[in-house]
């Protein structure tokens, strides 16, 4: 492998999904959303709320409501023509009943919810107005909470987001996760609440790929949602925790469009996962530069170099930290200085979750030098394009250094 | 023969958890048990591991105390390898810390707990204009102006609710206990308590926005090495400990204002179940320590919540607190074993036995065998109870100054004796003073931080060789979460994890019985409460909600033994 085409390999520009579908399939979109938004303000709302006022007591103005609902339809990947839209999905929200249950969990996803920002939209909608059902904000406890829950599912049946959130234990007949005063296990739990959703939203890697709990040897027998359940649309938001505002862009493209996002091949909604973080990362042309922090605290670390060589696996997650980032987008990891764990990807603990690069590790991952989404780079191999990196790291770092060496002059 | 309740999801909380009590004909509480019901056995995932990255895993015990599992695993890998961390690294974690203990405790009183004392539909009926003299009655005993004081807001709030009300779905608020004769509070109160609740909500991002500023993200931030810290240059930059300062100030000035205040009306509306120690429970309180305030390395450094031990509420006398003294039982939890093991020897072998009788639908705890994934903690054969009460107890009796100080100047403007932290209104008291403190200290830690890194200090990392120091190492990181006492222990061998054992916060207070058929911190708190109604367990949630339960992080997490799990036959009459 010659140098110029490790380049190639690794840095080659961006090419994102192509999110551009062009002008018809717009048009058509548009009437679409337009149509479900009439007919969801048919209904009966749950909650007689207004929107703008309770946005009002908030001291949120309709300026603000606007600059929000324009940044997330962007999130969305829609034409900005769609931005009003996105503003009335948001006012017709309180017409979608969220249920939210906990499995395997740490409670994270919930929390990571109630950071959600933007102005604090998000929040007011998912806390105040449309939440049925979340344990840990709920007032009921006991017998009462099993009700509220019975409730809502009869109440709303095939109307309900069923969102869940930690994994769930199989092994020896489920008995690692019972809930309720009947003992029933997390299996039949979930069984029982999915039935009636309209659709199911795993949020966090637990959820979605069976995450800490599923990690090697996995003790418990952990799954994902979609192991479990068949038969209903469902929607994997993985990362641990999972970005509250990839959370809410689901709820909002199911608002506008009736339906769940497009997918993936492991059901991550495109326009969040679409892409790596390694595309839209603050430190790529250090990387392409060939500036690596090679150990914690260095002069590289002190100027934002590259962390690839301290083990970041952006180059192998497909996320949207790099652009969202996180809590009211005042940080992420890379940003404080630590590499990505590739915590959106199924089996990170085992394959990506340490502070070596890939090329340490004997480890098969799915790389793509290339930029391609997951599906299109399959699930392949690549212990040889990992050591590729690895090489072009230690190419690079010396590139960067402007020292000569012997392999490098061999390539040119 | 009384009543046998199921409180079966415990709401609010943090995990899985089960409370059943068994009430006389008087309606008071005569025996409660404890169960978790919840196990991922993340002891033997982190076995074999590299133990550099067992932080981050370790961390994903608990996204409600995110980061310090995450802290004390990274510490006792660095105590393990003898490795002192730079005092930006010291400072930058206290602070993350600091962020999340503001954070987690705010939370809590609002939104976990609030509701157990605030009876949302009352507010209803209050005058927006005595709301304000409310507000500003109460904040004059904590010595400052309200938060709001403005009739306005509080009818915006109020009008809300009614809306709210008015309709039959009231979310996360449907099917409570509101009306129930054990809510004090009056309209006003109510309102003012419901006006704060929402505004928490909205400022905890704040706090959040403080722990991701040096941590990446939160929950579950990404900063922390074995060695250090690597959020270089958050620390370079003046603006980010700028921001960090400005937030800070702001939630500060909410927890003098609203929280404080707020703590001092509950306490003094519910004073006669403080007085008569309603929810008191063991009496007994332990604390690892934590925060350190100097560089002179593990275990040797001043503290700002020192370690030891009180026992049956006895302030003249306190243990020096050694590690050596912790032991766990199994004789009530769903594993194998014999006699309490120290955590350095401690296993983790699921024997799951189920429930035991099962009656029109409901299964009962085996309470006379096994209950709970949670293992019985012991310090020195004694049941204790760990968190913020502990923390200013054995302060106190300590006589550390700064702690007297908060907790002294606290009794004293609320005009309450000192025994009236042995109770529920206490433990939920004590968590609102530490709050202050800390936020108060943190000041001076964000301005020392800013003045070490302009003296020109911007070492983040200390240099260790991993293959020499990890061959064959062991040790602890001991601290406190917001919650109380947990600590890591960890044997490496070979560069490998090989034993791997947490003795966390809820472990100590929801164990259930122990092998002399003594009571966890939980069991016996709730014993003599007395019950308005037994179709409402609002008392059980106050008192159980005052201990702010953390369930994931109890159960327990490591096996090293290499035992294969699950070779046990499930007992037939719960398979449900």
């Amino acid at each position: 492998m010659n140098r110029e085409h490790l380049r190639g390999l690794f840095s080659a520009k961006s090419a994102r999904v192509n999110t551009n579908k062009g002008e018809e399939y717009y048009n058509s979109l548009y009437e679409r959303c337009k149509a479900r938004l009439e007919e969801l303000k048919k209904l009966k709302p749950v909650n007689n709320v207004n929107i703008m006022e309770v946005l009002e007591d908030e001291g949120i103005n309709r300026r603000d409501f606007l600059k929000w609902a324009s940044a997330m339809t962007a999130t969305l990947m829609l034409p900005a023509s769609f931005t009003p839209l996105v503003a009335e999905a948001a006012e017709v929200m309180n017409r979608v009943p969220v249920i939210w249950i906990e499995l395997q969990d740490c409670a994270g996803n919930s929390e990571a919810l109630l950071r959600s920002d933007g102005p604090k939209v998000d929040e007011i909608i998912l806390d105040i107005i449309s939440l049925e059902f979340h344990e840990t904000l709920m007032a009921a406890a006991g017998h009462q909470a099993e009700e509220q829950l019975e409730d809502a599912m009869h109440h709303f049946k095939g109307k309900y987001l069923l969102f869940v959130e930690g994994a769930i234990p199989l092994a020896n007949g489920g008995v690692y996760g019972t809930i309720g005063a009947s003992g029933e296990t997390f299996e039949e739990h979930l069984h029982r609440v999915a039935k009636d959703a309209a659709a199911v939203v795993a949020v966090g890697t637990c959820a979605t790929f069976g995450g800490v709990p599923a990690a090697a040897p996995n003790p418990t027998g952990a799954v994902g949602v979609m192991d479990i359940v068949k038969g209903k649309p469902i929607v994997n938001i993985p990362a641990c925790p999972a970005n509250p505002a990839n959370m809410v862009g689901v709820i909002l493209h199911y608002v506008l469009t009736g339906q769940i996002p497009e997918l993936d091949s492991l059901l991550r909604p495109k326009f969040a996962f679409g892409y790596r973080i390694h595309d839209n990362c603050e430190r790529r042309a250090h990387f392409d530069a060939g500036e690596f922090v090679e150990e914690w605290g260095d002069e590289g670390a002190k100027n934002n170099f590259c962390l690839y060589k301290v083990g970041c696996k952006g180059p192998m997650t497909f996320n949207n930290c790099s652009i969202i980032r996180y809590n009211e987008a005042v940080n992420w990891p890379i940003g404080a200085g630590h590499g990505c764990i590739g915590c959106s990807e199924p089996d990170f603990w085992d394959k990506y979750a340490y502070e070596r690069p890939m090329a340490d590790a004997n480890i098969k991952a799915p790389t793509g030098g290339v930029e391609k989404t997951v599906d299109e780079f399959g699930l392949g191999l690549l212990t040889a394009a990992a050591v590729g990196i690895g090489i072009h790291a230690a190419f690079s770092a010396v590139a960067g250094k402007k020292e000569e060496c012997e392999i490098e002059e061999g390539d040119r | 023969m009384g009543k046998h309740i199921v409180v079966d999801p415990i709401t609010r909380i943090e995990g899985h958890l089960r409370i059943e009590a068994i009430i006389d004909d008087n309606n008071t509480i005569v025996d409660a048990y404890s169960s978790s019901t919840m196990f991922r056995g993340i002891e033997e995932i982190l076995k074999g591991r590299d133990p550099r990255d067992c932080g981050l895993l370790a961390m994903r015990i608990c996204g409600v105390c995110t980061g310090t599992h995450y802290q004390r695993s990274i510490e006792a890998v660095e105590h393990a390898f003898g490795v002192t961390i730079p005092k930006n690294a010291r400072i930058v974690r206290n602070l993350i810390q600091g962020a999340l203990y503001v954070h987690d405790h705010v939370v809590h009183f609002y939104h976990l707990h609030a509701l157990d004392w605030v009876d949302i539909t009352k507010a209803l009926e209050a005058d927006p204009k005595k709301t304000v003299d409310e507000a500003f009655k109460w904040a004059k005993i904590a010595g400052t102006n309200p938060w709001v004081a403005d009739a306005s807001k509080f009818g915006e709030v109020q009008e809300r609710l009614k809306k709210f009300v008015k309709q039959g779905r009231l979310g996360p608020f449907a099917k409570a206990y509101w009306g129930n004769p054990h809510y004090k509070l009056t309209p006003e109160q109510n309102l003012l308590a419901v006006t704060h609740y929402l505004q928490a909500l909205d400022l905890q991002r704040d706090a959040a926005k403080m722990m991701a500023i040096f941590g990446g993200k939160n929950p579950h931030p990404q900063s922390i090495v074995v060695g250090g810290v690597t959020c270089v240059q958050d620390i370079k930059n003046p603006a980010r400990i700028a921001l960090f300062k400005d937030l800070l100030m702001n939630f500060r000035r909410f927890i003098k204002q609203a929280y404080l205040p707020d703590v001092y009306m509950a306490g003094t509306m519910y004073a006669d179940e403080a007085l008569d120690g309603t929810g008191g429970g063991l009496k007994n309180y332990l604390v690892y320590g934590d925060f350190r305030l100097d560089d002179t390395g593990f275990y040797n450094s001043k503290l700002l919540f020192p370690s030891g031990i009180v026992l049956n509420g006895d302030l003249s006398k306190v243990i020096e607190f050694d590690q050596e003294k912790v032991k766990e039982d199994v004789t009530h939890a769903w594993y194998k074993g014999g006699e309490a093991l120290h955590p350095f020897d401690g296993r983790t072998e699921p024997n799951y036995t189920g429930f035991g009788k099962k009656e029109n639908g409901i299964a009962y705890l085996d309470t006379k065998g096994k209950y709970s994934w949670i293992k019985s903690p012991l310090y020195d054969d004694h049941r204790v109870e760990v968190g913020p009460l502990a923390r200013m107890v054995v302060g106190v009796a300590k006589k550390d100054p700064r702690i007297s100080e908060y907790v002294t100047r606290f009794l004293k403007n609320g005009n309450l004796p000192v025994k009236v932290l042995f109770s529920t209104v206490g433990r939920t008291a004590a968590r609102a003073i530490e709050t202050e403190l800390m936020a108060d200290i943190m000041v001076e830690w964000v301005d020392e931080l800013a003045a070490n890194v302009a003296a020109g200090d911007l070492s983040t990392w200390t240099e260790f060789d991993f293959d020499t120091v990890s061959k064959d190492a062991e040790g602890y990181g001991l601290a406190e979460a917001p919650r109380g006492a947990l600590g890591h222990w960890v044997k490496i061998k070979d560069g490998k994890v090989e034993n791997y054992q947490a003795v966390v916060p809820s472990t100590w207070n929801a164990a259930p019985r122990d092998y002399k058929g003594r009571m966890g911190a939980y069991e016996a708190s709730l014993i003599g409460t007395k019950v308005a109604n037994p179709e409402e367990p609002l008392e059980i949630l106050r008192t159980i909600h005052s201990f702010d339960p953390c369930i994931a992080c109890a159960v327990h997490i490591v096996n090293t033994k290499g035992r294969e799990l699950g070779e046990f036959k499930v007992n037939t009459s719960c398979s449900i």
